[in-house]
């Protein structure tokens, strides 16, 4: 049986995601670290062209490579320690870090499984689903939109995120910066 | 749909060859002599001192972060304006709220100094 | 349908090649791929002949603003050839990779940052139907690409391993990471508009063209846009008199000119992207789908002009804005984005968000409409002119107070700096 196209490029994109993935928890270097997280974060906006989620992966690109990994790569440099190369990435415990890792893996897999099937039934193709119209596509957007603030969609969560936001930026402030009294 | 990813795709693929054509020329024109004067670090015609990765200071990590908040902010707003001629007013009144309470908290960090450059 | 070689060169002229070239190879799977790669490779290098052009352009320009002649010895009397002659000189230069450079980091931040700079121009329309692909998130997917360009500042201020161009580098992504929020916000406006990020749809949208419509965002975005490419007067990025040209100091040769390529090419789709925003693209008055009795569509060829005359008109503002003001210090242009933009922005949203759905705006026509925007925005220019004149003011008389407290206290304190001479002469 003769892969598709897709199939081919989707093998590509995830052994490039996880092997950057591998790369960002085994380099002692944490600023390669940072970039191997990078790449890893942009394999995963390819996997979401692939599933047609063109809005979800450009937002993957602005919000988590634009912003997140320079957020986390001042991080880094604003603690001096952490720069030298020296560090090792392995702490006393990672055999129960890979415990959990392989336990949340696992609940993932048995929660997928349960409402699609990971693997065909037997003589079935391997193949992709039903694919998804191309007008109810085009309305993707709008529809997300729609479902942002509409009273029996996402109205909640929406301004909840708001919220949240505040709250981050706030709390961050509070964290990192001098206590009023301490300002001149 | 896919189909207009294609393109892109196949730009992804190709584009690395632009910026590497010219370069891959240069070194095949340009001449290849490093020694070891040539090949330091250019700083104010000295030699460089101390470690170059020194440690930098907040504001920067406070700038990202706020950018960050902004972000995100508009990863939100961006599918509601594509939208917005399907909207009614109940919508603006969310996103009026939205708004607001992100620009509380732009006016909380300004009040708190944060966004001064000392 | 065969290949004719007369049609093939109408459809040239038509600009319609690529629907040509579907009919001629019919409904094979190969023909779309091919199709893609022959645009990507023609918009490329249509960006890496263009900038030969643009520094050439810029040159000129800037040289007859300061009254000076500029380019005028190779390739005859206006020095047509001077830019070739400096990428010839470029490519015969060897390129220096200091000792101490963190290899990865250094390599690939020329190399990001130029297909990054490319990858923009997928969305653009420069004609009816020419242009690389309508993505439904058209905008979002420019802002999301450009946003790696800070990457590979990053990058570069990172490997180089200088002290300079790593402190450039922390400068510049402060500086393009914090203008990034007034740019998605203002861009915010139009497609609010439009109801649509695609690029066509934005067009579309523009009966009148949206920078008669919402001003302000049109002002907003390009001063945005003149800090996310690092021009005058925010090229502190730069600043060789400062941080001796920031985090490109340790290239050399082609690797040094894929950074300025990025950069020409970068103002370049700004421009583009400021013409079809905010100036309605390749619209003139509909002739752009003008079709002629012998099936000659014209109008396209006619929109390309159109767009082109359009993207240089903006263009020439950058290079304007250049010739004129001094740069920024970091601190101003750091407190001018979020003490100034930032805010103005969010009103602006908020304004227009507002406005566009107030009761009576659904009965009216476009035009009328775009007249309500219009007032709207100039009510808020007014205000917020207000709003700087009074904290002008008020920071003028803090200075004057202050000049007349120390004036006081050094008149004051003078006669007591004599008096015991004076007693002693008396």
């Amino acid at each position: 049986m003769d892969p598709t196209i897709d199939q081919i490029i989707f093998l590509i994109v995830s052994i490039l995601t996880l092997g950057a993935g591998f790369v960002v928890v085994t380099n002692r270097n944490l600023l390669y670290s940072a970039l191997a997280m990078m790449a890893s974060f942009l394999g995963v906006a390819a996997i979401y062209v692939l599933l047609d989620a063109g809005f979800l992966a450009a937002a993957q690109l602005l919000v988590y490579i634009g912003a997140i990994s320079i957020l986390v790569i001042f991080a880094i440099m604003m603690t001096r320690r952490l720069m030298q190369s020296t560090e090792t990435s392995f702490n006393a415990q990672w055999g129960m870090g890979i415990f959990t890792a392989l336990v949340v893996f696992g609940l993932f897999v048995a929660v997928i499984g349960n409402f699609w099937p990971l693997a065909p039934a037997a003589g079935q193709p391997l193949a992709s689903g039903t694919a998804v119209p191309d007008g109810m596509l085009q309305d993707s957007i709008a529809a997300l939109g729609r479902a942002f603030v509409s009273v029996d969609a996402f109205v909640i969560p929406f301004e909840l995120a708001s919220v949240m936001l505040l709250a981050a930026m706030v709390g961050a402030i509070l964290v990192a910066w001098p206590k009023a009294e301490d300002e001149v | 749909m896919f189909s207009d990813w294609q393109f892109i795709a196949i730009f992804v693929v190709l584009s690395p060859i632009f910026p590497l054509l010219p370069v891959a020329v240069n070194r095949l024109l340009g001449p290849q002599r490093p020694n070891p004067i040539k090949q330091e670090t250019y700083e104010c015609g000295i030699e460089t001192v101390g470690d170059t990765w020194v440690q930098f200071k907040v504001q920067y990590y406070i700038y990202a972060l706020v950018f960050v908040v902004f972000d995100i902010e508009a990863v939100f707003l961006f599918p509601i304006a594509s939208a917005y001629n399907q909207l009614g007013l109940f919508a603006v009144l969310e996103v009026v709220l939205f708004v607001v309470l992100l620009a509380t908290g732009l006016a909380y960090a300004w009040s708190r100094g944060v966004l001064e450059w000392v | 349908m065969s290949f004719g070689i007369l049609e093939f060169l109408k459809s040239l002229i038509d600009l319609t090649v690529f629907d040509y070239m579907r009919g001629v190879w019919g409904d094979q799977r190969f023909v779309e791929p091919v199709l893609d790669l022959i645009g990507a490779l023609v918009v490329s290098t249509f960006c890496l002949l263009i900038v030969i052009f643009l520094i050439w352009l810029e040159r000129k320009v800037i040289a007859r603003m300061q009254d000076r002649i500029g380019p005028n010895r190779v390739g005859g009397k206006f020095g047509l050839l001077q830019t070739v002659a400096d990428v010839l000189k470029l490519l015969s230069k060897e390129m220096i990779t200091p000792a101490a450079a963190d290899w990865w980091p250094y390599n690939l931040a020329p190399l990001l940052i130029v297909i990054a700079s490319l990858l923009m121009w997928a969305v653009l329309p420069f004609a009816p139907g020419v242009l690389g692909v309508d993505l439904n998130i058209g905008l979002f997917y420019v802002l999301a690409v450009s946003s790696i360009s800070v990457v590979s500042l990053l990058l570069a201020g990172w490997g180089s391993n200088n002290k300079y161009a790593l402190l450039g580098a922390y400068r510049s992504i402060a500086q393009l990471v914090s203008y990034e929020v007034p740019m998605i916000l203002s861009l915010l406006v139009p497609i609010l508009l439009a109801s649509s990020m695609s690029t066509i749809d934005i067009i579309n949208a523009q009966t009148v063209p949206f920078i008669l419509v919402v001003p302000i965002s049109a002002l907003i975005f390009f001063i945005s846009a003149l800090a996310e490419t690092g021009r005058t007067p925010f090229d502190l990025l730069e600043a060789d008199s400062e941080i001796v040209a920031g985090f490109h100091i340790e290239y050399g040769g082609m690797k040094f000119g894929m950074f300025f390529l990025a950069e020409f090419i970068g103002t370049l789709f700004m421009s583009g992207l400021f013409a079809t925003v905010y100036l309605g693209g390749y619209r003139l008055f509909g002739l752009e789908e003008f079709v002629t009795g012998g099936g000659w569509a014209l109008g396209r060829l006619l929109g390309l002009v159109v767009f082109f005359i359009k993207m240089f008109a903006v263009y020439f503002v950058f290079i304007w804005v250049r010739g004129t003001l001094p740069r920024f210090r970091i601190d101003q242009m750091l407190n001018f984005n979020w003490k100034f933009l930032v805010p103005l922005t969010l009103a602006l949203v908020l304004m227009v968000a507002v406005v566009e759905k107030l009761p009576f705006m659904a009965s009216l026509g476009d035009v009328s409409r775009a007249g309500v925007h219009l007032f709207a925005n100039l009510l808020l220019g007014l205000v917020t002119l207000e709003i700087l004149r009074r904290f002008a003011r008020k920071q003028r008389m803090a200075q004057e107070e202050k000049l007349a407290a120390r004036a006081a206290v050094n008149s004051g304190s003078e006669p007591g700096n004599l008096a015991p001479e004076a007693v002693a002469a008396h």
